[in-house]
């Protein structure tokens, strides 16, 4: 496959389509709809299932329902919508069924704008729904990186029978940039479904889905059970990019565009002869904390970005331990930082001089 | 002549349905209701294929009591979770099963989409007029007048509005091939009931699009009467104000039924 210049939210679709995507069922809503329209063309022509529904809630159902028949199935949307879907979302993790989902975040509280954000961390990092659980979360920086991750997404759900978020915001989904779509793979026959799904109890005993456990002692069972999975999750798909990080006095820690925007800033810096480097954490769920720590114990100070007020900093001043002062910059609403803005907090800190962002903790 | 005697087995429980007792409440029409999608599938051979839906209510624990692949939806999301089943397995027989307040209110647009793209599935409403499993409140189909835990005074219309008739709004759907009311309060009935519910899954194995069966039930505990009395009362009050009948009938539906 040959690089082609590619907008994101298409490629996004295009790639689970080729990762074997059975089932889409989605919702128009910006700034992700473009993934929505492609895939209306594009699974009916492959002989799949395309629906749209009437609502996100009824999306994230029929996903679920889906799911229960083992198909590799998705959803999408934007901010709004995944609110919409956190019902569902618990319902499929209490069912431990394996169902992606790519939030292109955009700007909010409420009905926002249609903007880049980032305002949406807590939520989908931390579990959104009620009850105890963690979706794995998946934040790319680019384009090639939303559509890899797509696929890997696929690959995780299947493989610990769970929730994937890619976790992305209106800029990567709406720009365009020169990326590579994966080889198409064949989609699994309906007799390869996991021996769990809902097909029919030709057979065998029947099957059965659900996220009812009535009895508190079983479903504390279950509890745990969920527990062990995010243990065997958290030692395995820890993924992150490091940027200069080895002599570096000052760590930024950004995650997706706000990271690719410190990356410009950090290389920049450096021309200035200022020791700063970059840790961008891919995998949000879960988090790099060993890694964030291990940065902390190197640099004189740490500063987060990000385009919210300020949400996975907390994990960063969580993994930093108090070891070193925790500065944040933020932009909201759907405000993008520019590099020079991040270059500008750079050199405050390099100067002993704080980071100006209105009612910024700094630690 | 012990050697003569024949054993002639006329009635026995149904192979899509298990040998687990019910929770239900004595005298509640679940079992019943239960009984009957048993039996069709039963005689339609389908059970290997079936897959049922179940809501949250009182019958949210019914996959205890079914032979067959189940799945546990959301309140009100039985209809969405029915359409992923079905559009992923389009050859088995999909069915959800909802009370009032799953159906007609939290799930108000899941079934009235579900009809309007016509999916093909068929849907098994129990109307008791009455949140069972929460413990008697007022539902969506509850009567005008009628006291409940949070209508004590009795619904009042001008303050709580009027109830909800399914069949009625959901026969206006294009999507829709069968939508019949029938009433579980005595035995004709209950045989009328169960040659709908038949015809309901048939339409789906034809593919002829969107099937529910409406029963009016009865709930004896949250109603405050005896189970016989609650049979009364359906014919009473809920018969006048959900005419039983058939609301749509797609013309091959109709070939169907007079076929058997």
């Amino acid at each position: 496959m040959a690089k082609e210049l590619l907008e994101g939210n298409t490629a996004f679709a295009e790639a689970a389509v080729r990762a074997g995507c059975e089932a889409y069922f989605g919702y128009p809503i910006t700034p992700q709809t473009e993934a929505l329209e492609h895939m209306s063309r594009r699974m009916p022509e492959l002989g799949r299932v395309f629906v749209q529904a009437e609502s996100e809630v009824a999306a994230i159902n029929m996903v679920y329902g889906a799911a229960c028949a083992g198909a590799r199935v998705m959803s999408s949307s934007s901010s709004p919508g995944v609110s919409l879907m956190m019902e569902g979302l618990s319902y499929i993790a209490g069912s431990e069924v394996p169902v992606v989902l790519v939030d292109i975040m955009r700007g909010g509280p409420g009905l926002g704008n249609i903007a880049p954000s980032q305002g949406d961390y807590n939520q989908i990092v931390k579990g959104g729904g009620h009850g105890d659980y963690r979706p794995i979360v998946l934040a790319p920086a680019t384009v090639q990186e939303l559509i890899d991750l797509t696929v890997l997404a696929f690959d995780l759900a299947e493989k610990y029978r769970w929730i994937v978020i890619v976790l992305a915001d209106g800029s990567l989904g709406q720009m365009m940039e020169p990326a590579e779509l994966p080889p198409m793979r064949p989609v699994r026959p309906v007799d390869k479904r996991a021996p769990w799904a809902l097909t029919g109890a030709k057979g065998r005993a029947p099957n059965l889905v659900t996220s009812i456990y009535i009895d508190p002692a079983v479903e504390e069972k279950f509890n745990f059970r969920l527990v062990a999975k995010m243990r065997k999750i958290e030692a395995a798909e820890i993924r992150l990019r490091e940027l200069s990080t080895e002599d570096a006095e000052i760590g930024i820690v950004a995650f997706g565009t706000a990271g690719r925007i410190c990356q410009t800033a950090v290389k920049a810096a450096r021309e200035e002869g200022i020791k700063v480097g970059l840790l961008r954490p891919i995998s949000l769920y879960p988090y790099p904390y060993e890694h964030v720590r291990a940065l902390s114990k190197r640099v004189k100070s740490l500063l987060v970005v990000e385009m919210n007020m300020g949400q996975m900093v907390e994990d960063v001043r969580l993994a930093a331990e108090g070891r070193v002062p925790v500065s944040f910059y933020g932009r909201m609403g759907g405000m993008v930082p520019m590099p020079d803005e991040v270059l500008e907090a750079i050199r405050k800190m390099h100067a002993g001089q704080p980071v100006e962002f209105p009612g910024a903790l700094d630690a | 002549m012990p050697d003569e005697m024949v054993e002639t087995l006329i009635y026995a429980k149904p192979d899509s349905l298990t040998s687990t007792g019910t929770h239900y409440c004595p005298g509640c029409t679940h079992g019943v209701a239960h009984r009957l999608v048993a039996e069709a599938l039963q005689e339609m051979g389908v059970r290997e294929k079936t897959i049922g839906v179940a809501p949250v209510g009182c019958s949210v624990f019914m996959y205890n009591y079914f032979n067959v692949d189940f799945a546990e939806a959301a309140h009100g999301r039985a209809p969405a979770m029915a359409t992923g089943l079905k559009r992923l397995n389009p050859g088995s027989i999909v069915f959800t099963y909802q009370g009032d307040g799953d159906l007609a209110s939290i799930g108000a647009a899941e079934i009235l989409h579900a009809a309007g793209r016509g999916e093909n599935i068929t849907v098994i409403f129990i109307n008791n007029a009455i949140y069972g499993m929460t413990g008697g409140q007022m539902a969506p189909t509850t009567l005008p007048g009628q006291k409940t835990t949070s209508s004590p005074l009795g619904r009042d219309v001008e303050t709580q509005g009027f109830p909800f008739k399914m069949c009625e709004i959901l026969s206006q759907m294009e999507g829709s091939a069968y939508i019949v009311r029938r009433s579980l309060h005595d035995v004709p009935n209950i045989r009328k009931a169960k040659k709908a519910v038949r015809t309901a899954f048939e339409v789906q194995r034809q593919g002829l699009g969107f099937s529910m069966v409406e029963l009016l039930s009865s709930c004896s505990t949250n109603w405050g009467l005896t189970p016989a009395a609650a049979l009364t009362w359906i014919e009473e009050h809920m018969i006048p104000a959900f005419p039983l009948g058939d609301y749509k009938v797609h013309p091959a539906a109709a070939a169907l039924e007079k076929a058997r």
